[in-house]
């Protein structure tokens, strides 16, 4: 694969997290704007969200039982996941071309994704 | 404000800021926070959220369309992401020591530099020899020009990671792209072609916001409620204005706009100084 299909390969599959991510996010708003369009949403003083809403585990766990809030939530995550599969595919498609420098330099880069993404960091 | 009438006017504001980001290049976040903080009152923290959420879709969303012209370097990207990660990730984590009042400040002088940066012409030179990290580093490259690919080198790699830790620091610590910055990184400082260091960078920008998206996650700075209209409205405006971009008179554009943000950057400033914003 020469580098300017991976890259195209790679844009479309960004293009697609999008949408996908845009239209889940759509759906949940619509609900929360149905269900709650009324109520007064309180942004002015900073009170972290609740613990379900802040960690991509506990927010897979509560689709079970979705709310319109869990739905949004779960788009965003789908939208932060779309760069790093990019990340992941561009290591596999550097692994195939056999140049091992470059899928050491995108190992690095992944595990400081990992390490944002994977650790809880308090709050 | 009932949650109606708010989404619809933050979903507003942010399909302007999205429209006007892309047709000027200064990205549509940088613009939101401001408005959020400034006008509607939300406190800092849920601005950042909301806004680098927006940041990562308008990356991803435009990358397709600057891959098929072939200019973007995703060797030098992935490199120089190296940089920008771990910078976005400390940026991050400084949010939850500096007061509101300080990252106002911040805030205010960065948005004031891409003003400024925005409206300036860049040149362009082709820098043909090359450092020889870069050599190692196979970063040299071609895009695609009049006649034929055109090649160029590229020189000060650790400069350039350097500045591009700063770039990834400043994403981090204001929930933005800083997409400027790394421009400067790659073209002034890396003598990487302008063209192919936009692309580049917009590749970049993506990577870098979902280094912090997972610190912002986890501290609870992302509300769906809000996100979800500044998300939709930036993503929408800036696809709106990536169509356009061929057409606009954009030198008028890029001073009424490098104008507001030049506003809103005093405005930030001024409520950081003053304990509007803490």
């Amino acid at each position: 694969m020469t580098d300017h299909q991976m890259q195209t390969v790679v844009g479309r599959l960004l293009q697609a997290g999008v949408l996908l991510s845009a239209a889940v996010v759509i759906a949940g708003g619509a609900w929360m704007l149905a269900s709650s369009g009324s109520s007064q949403p309180e942004y002015k003083v900073f009170r972290a969200e609740p613990a379900e809403l802040r960690s991509a585990r506990k927010l897979v766990a509560a689709l079970t039982h979705p709310r319109p809030e869990i739905v949004v939530q779960f788009g965003l995550i789908l939208l932060i996941a779309t760069p790093v599969a990019r990340v992941a595919f561009t290591m596999v498609a550097f692994a195939f071309a056999g140049d091992r420098m470059y899928v050491a330099i995108t190992c690095i880069v992944l595990v400081v994704l990992a390490y944002s993404l994977a650790i809880p960091h308090g709050g | 404000m009932e949650r109606l009438a708010f989404s619809g006017v933050v979903y507003g504001i942010s399909a302007v800021a999205g429209f006007l980001g892309a047709l000027t290049g200064l990205g549509g976040g940088v613009v939101v926070t401001p408005v959020l903080t400034v006008l509607l009152g939300v406190d800092l923290h849920y601005a950042i959220g909301a806004t680098l959420v927006s940041v990562i879709a308008t990356s991803s969303g435009s990358a397709a369309a600057y891959v098929r012209e072939g200019y973007s370097n995703i060797r030098a990207g992935m490199f120089l992401e190296i940089a920008t990660t771990l910078g976005a990730v400390a940026g991050a984590h400084l949010t939850t020591v500096l007061p509101g009042s300080v990252l106002a400040v911040i805030f205010g002088a960065v948005l004031l530099y891409s003003a400024w940066h925005s409206l300036r012409q860049p040149k362009q030179t082709i820098q043909t020899g090359e450092d020889p990290l870069a050599r190692r580093l196979q970063l040299s490259g071609s895009y695609p020009g009049p006649h034929g690919p055109i090649a160029y080198g590229v020189s000060r790699v650790k400069a350039g990671f350097s500045l591009m830790f700063g770039a990834g620091l400043l994403s981090g610590l204001l929930g933005i792209g800083s997409g400027a910055m790394k421009v400067i990184a790659m073209d002034q400082i890396m003598r990487i072609p302008f063209k192919v260091s936009t692309t580049t960078s917009n590749f970049m920008i993506g990577v870098t916001a979902a280094a912090s998206a997972g610190v912002y996650l986890s501290r609870g700075y992302i509300d769906p409620g809000l996100a979800m209209p500044v998300m939709l409205g930036v993503l929408s405006g800036s696809m709106l204005g990536a169509r356009q971009l061929m057409e606009a008179k954009t030198r008028v554009l890029r001073l009424v706009f490098g104008a507001v943000v030049g506003a809103l950057a005093v405005e930030m400033i001024y409520s950081g100084l003053s304990g509007g914003i803490q």
